[in-house]
């Protein structure tokens, strides 16, 4: 039986619930194709930081206009999503790194970016008192923070399907085609029939790219985090490291956050992840050497999500350079969480409206097609 | 003094020294395979021969012969020349048979060419109010005591529960003196009439005539109530009272310890960290390791023997763990298997230590409201999450376990499910209309059990590392 709709996103993800939600509020009917279930892989079990400190420049706008979204997660989808703001801060181990950081906040205030800011031992140690003394100073995002990445995307598919989105969970799509002005995708036995098709597929993103005559360099990866027991409170903003591959957050609850990017490797068929003790306990090392009081702490587990990483860390986002009514929205590489709110709202507002205020300009499929665009 | 395993390789590595480990072992090492035993207690025994070498309880009798037969199993694993390693917590094991390894505050790493899992049962939960009360405890760590200590309640005593476990342990504790009050038979009165028709094969097990004189030397000397189908235990901070319905009869005795046992279930933490499918076994309500003939799992190179792979008690362990042992002897060592007891033979001996197991399943099949909670009642204790928690979750979108961990962490503390993980895939299906299959378990991750961050900051560095600090 095929179901006409207004839209059909592919992927249960933050990004594919987020746009799907936004559509809803623009009036439109989606359909939610998920081959698992909604927040399945990266986005439910990331380290959920939302973090406009230390991204890319072309992906700021998206960042900022994310964070303005975040900071009304309640209205938006009547659950807080565990969304803390404590500010994120990056920390220079030693003085070269530090000239790094100042260097870094010049440029971005150069652009006109101002959420990132230089900051000195003395803050440093106001912000982050656990922290070793040999560390100089380091720059701070104090809006950014924190929140529940499974809760999160979560709450995002609640949400578009209270609104009327159609939310398919557990059954793949399948045989994507074009005709007549209209995206098929069958589901099972279904099938569905959109003008407007949304690939944000997450690490499964790129075979549909590629399926679709849009090959993109993209790889799958599995960056791995750990967690441990509850400690006493002593930290509230998330860290990250300037040097070393180092993230940090505790919660609420006492218990801490390792992240920092080290990569499992993925088995993504079986939807499976192999860790990788030995970079864990790398990580591990660095926690040890920076922040004493966590020296007896016990990793409770260890896990990694599968995502897509592309070639220059920069998502794929916006049309087609190919085919009418198709977007993407994916390749986030490692940092798509906190961009999620803000890139549904901007995919919306590019599917409704055609445009976007919100610069996306150099995120394009099309910069991998400099002949063709 | 602290061990480290002495190599980097082997052929076998075989995880728990119960009687399935044990037993695989030994076969292993006689073979002539490069052989790791990595057992987490202080000596040989798993549960069934707890403290085998080392129990202050020497009169024989007290344990019940069957107790006796595990010296012989580490007997022969002491001849074999396979390298035994105690106080060995495993807390990985991945698909590629890598293995971490915690060791007295050290962990190593191992690779394997094939790894026999012998991590055996655990007590299935029994969420009943009040179960998380200090004063509540379960009957197999009241049999650990007994064991290792020769430790046994002297308080106001009431044992709950139903099994053949339960009633072992009641003779041991009476033998050694111990003191139990009441002892409340959960075992529901239908089920007498369901495993019926499997009678016949129980009667000419060797479990029958065993099973029957500790029931009866345990009711010549204890009040027992059969039938009980309602069950709690209050007290403020402290156990003071057992509640129950017993034949219609709702009566609440004083009780400093109440001992809660409803069977034990395979412990199926790193075989599913492994990435080792699982299926849901309606009989026996738990999960159990999906395997081959020879105790194969989904994942190449992992076998898996003992209860570990269905409940089957101690002497089918001992035959499974010889015939995962045997598989792998004729995957790695062909020529030496020919040596080794024929295939077809084990089978038969394993057929026969099955005997009876169908009718034992479905006798003491726990009844459904000792194992799905309502209410106020706590089903995930390292959270405190109650069942109307778990529940509230559901309708607002928790479709199964993994979901639920969002919402309320449960299974995301030390215990990562042990205790919650069977009464929460139940009360989801229950909920949702849903077979447990469907429903599904926690996805396990390493740790598989907890380690510190100091002892996972102080492994040996790989060699990656070692090459970027000489060039830095």
């Amino acid at each position: 039986m095929t179901t006409n709709v207004d839209a059909i996103v592919i992927g249960g993800g933050i990004h594919g619930c987020s746009t799907t939600l936004h559509l809803c509020l623009a009036g439109l009917k989606p359909v939610l194709i998920e081959k698992d279930y909604a927040g399945r892989h990266a986005s439910g079990v990331n380290a959920g930081g939302v973090r406009q400190l230390a991204r890319h420049i072309p992906e700021i706008p998206l960042s900022i206009r994310s964070m303005s979204i975040w900071e009304k997660i309640s209205d938006l989808l009547d659950d807080d999503c565990s969304f803390e703001s404590h500010g994120q801060v990056l920390v220079a181990e030693n003085e070269d790194e530090l000239a790094v950081c100042r260097a870094r906040v010049a440029e971005l205030n150069a652009l006109g970016f101002t959420h990132e800011e230089l900051i000195d031992a003395t803050e440093l140690r106001r912000l982050v008192p656990a922290v070793a003394d040999t560390c100089p100073g380091g720059v701070v995002s104090r809006r950014d923070g924190a929140a529940n990445p499974a809760q999160t995307t979560t709450a995002f598919r609640r949400k578009a399907e209270q609104l009327g989105a159609t939310v398919r969970e557990g059954m793949a799509a399948g045989n994507i085609r074009y005709g007549d002005g209209l995206w098929l995708v069958d589901v099972g036995s279904d099938t569905y029939a959109a003008p407007v098709l949304v690939n944000a597929a997450g690490a499964w993103a790129g075979k549909i790219a590629a399926a679709l005559g849009e090959p993109v360099p993209v790889e799958t990866v599995a960056p791995m985090l750990m967690i441990t027991s509850r400690v006493p409170h002593f930290i509230d903003p998330v860290v990250i490291l300037r040097g070393r591959k180092l993230s940090f957050k505790q919660f609420k609850n006492g218990t801490v956050l390792i992240g920092g990017g080290h990569l499992a490797t993925p088995y993504q068929d079986r939807n499976e992840t192999v860790l990788d003790w030995k970079s864990l306990a790398i990580s591990a090392r660095t926690v040890f050497e920076l922040f004493p009081i966590m020296r007896g702490a016990t990793i409770v587990r260890a896990w990694a999500g599968i995502e897509a990483k592309m070639k220059d860390d920069i998502p794929v986002f916006g049309p087609s350079s190919r085919h009418k009514g198709l977007y993407h929205q994916f390749g986030f590489s490692l940092h798509g969480f906190q961009l999620g709110p803000g890139a549904g709202a901007v995919m919306a507002e590019l599917i409704v409206n055609g445009g976007t205020q919100t610069r996306i300009s150099d995120l394009g499929i099309d910069r991998f097609y400099p002949a063709t665009s | 003094m602290t061990v480290a395993p002495k190599r980097e390789d082997y052929d076998v590595v075989v995880i728990g020294a119960g009687p399935a480990g044990l037993a695989a072992a030994a076969t292993s090492a006689e073979a002539g395979l490069s052989t790791l035993l990595l057992d987490e207690n202080v000596g040989p025994g798993g549960q069934v021969f707890r403290a085998i070498s080392s129990t202050p309880v020497t009169e024989r009798n007290l344990l019940g012969a069957d107790y006796w037969g595990g010296a012989d199993l580490v007997k022969s694993l002491g001849a074999s020349g396979a390298e035994v390693i105690h106080r060995a917590t495993v807390w990985s094991l991945d698909r590629n048979l890598d293995l971490a390894v915690s060791i007295g505050g050290a962990s190593a790493f191992v690779k394997a060419k094939r790894v026999i899992l012998a991590t055996g049962a655990l007590e299935r939960p029994f969420p009943i109010p009040g179960w998380t009360l200090p004063g509540v405890m379960t009957a197999g760590a009241a049999q650990t005591m007994l064991k290792s200590s020769a430790l046994v309640p002297d308080g106001r005593t009431v044992i709950a529960g139903q099994g053949p476990l339960l009633w072992l342990l009641a003779a041991q504790i009476l033998r050694l003196g111990g003191r139990i009050d009441r002892i409340l038979d959960t075992t529901e009165r239908g089920n007498y009439f369901a495993a019926l028709p499997h009678a016949f094969a129980f009667l000419t097990s060797p479990y029958f005539a065993k099973g029957l004189s500790m029931m009866r030397e345990v009711k010549a000397k204890v009040q027992v109530v059969s039938g009980v189908t309602e069950l709690a235990a209050s007290g403020d901070g402290q156990l003071a009272s057992v509640s129950y319905v017993g034949g219609g009869k709702r009566e609440t005795i004083p009780a400093d310890l109440l001992l809660l046992h409803q069977g034990v279930v395979p412990n199926v933490n790193l075989a599913m960290s492994a990435g080792v499918e699982h299926r849901w076994d309606d009989l026996q309500l738990c999960w159990s390791p999906v395997l081959d003939a020879s105790g194969n799992s989904s994942v190449p190179g992992i076998a898996i023997a003992g209860d570990g792979a269905g409940i089957g008690g101690a002497n089918a362990a001992v035959v499974r763990g010889r015939i995962a042992a045997r598989a792998a002897v004729e995957s790695l060592a062909p020529a030496v298997a020919a040596r080794l007891p024929a295939m077809a033979t084990l089978r038969a001996d394993l057929a026969k230590a099955e005997r009876g197991r169908v009718f034992l399943d479905t006798l003491f099949r726990p009844a459904p409201q000792f194992r799905i909670p309502s209410g106020d009642t706590i089903v995930c204790r390292c959270e405190e999450v109650t069942a109307k928690d778990v529940l509230d979750s559901v309708a607002i979108g928790a479709t199964g376990p993994n979901q639920l961990k969002a919402y309320r962490r449960t299974g995301m503390g030390p215990c990562q499910g042990r205790l919650c993980g069977l009464t929460v895939t139940e009360l989801m299906a229950q909920a949702r209309a849903k077979t447990p299959q469907e429903i599904g378990y926690y996805r396990l991750r390493a740790p598989v059990k907890p380690i510190t961050l100091a002892e996972l900051a102080s492994v040996p560095k790989s060699e990656a590392d070692v090459k970027a600090v000489v060039r830095g």
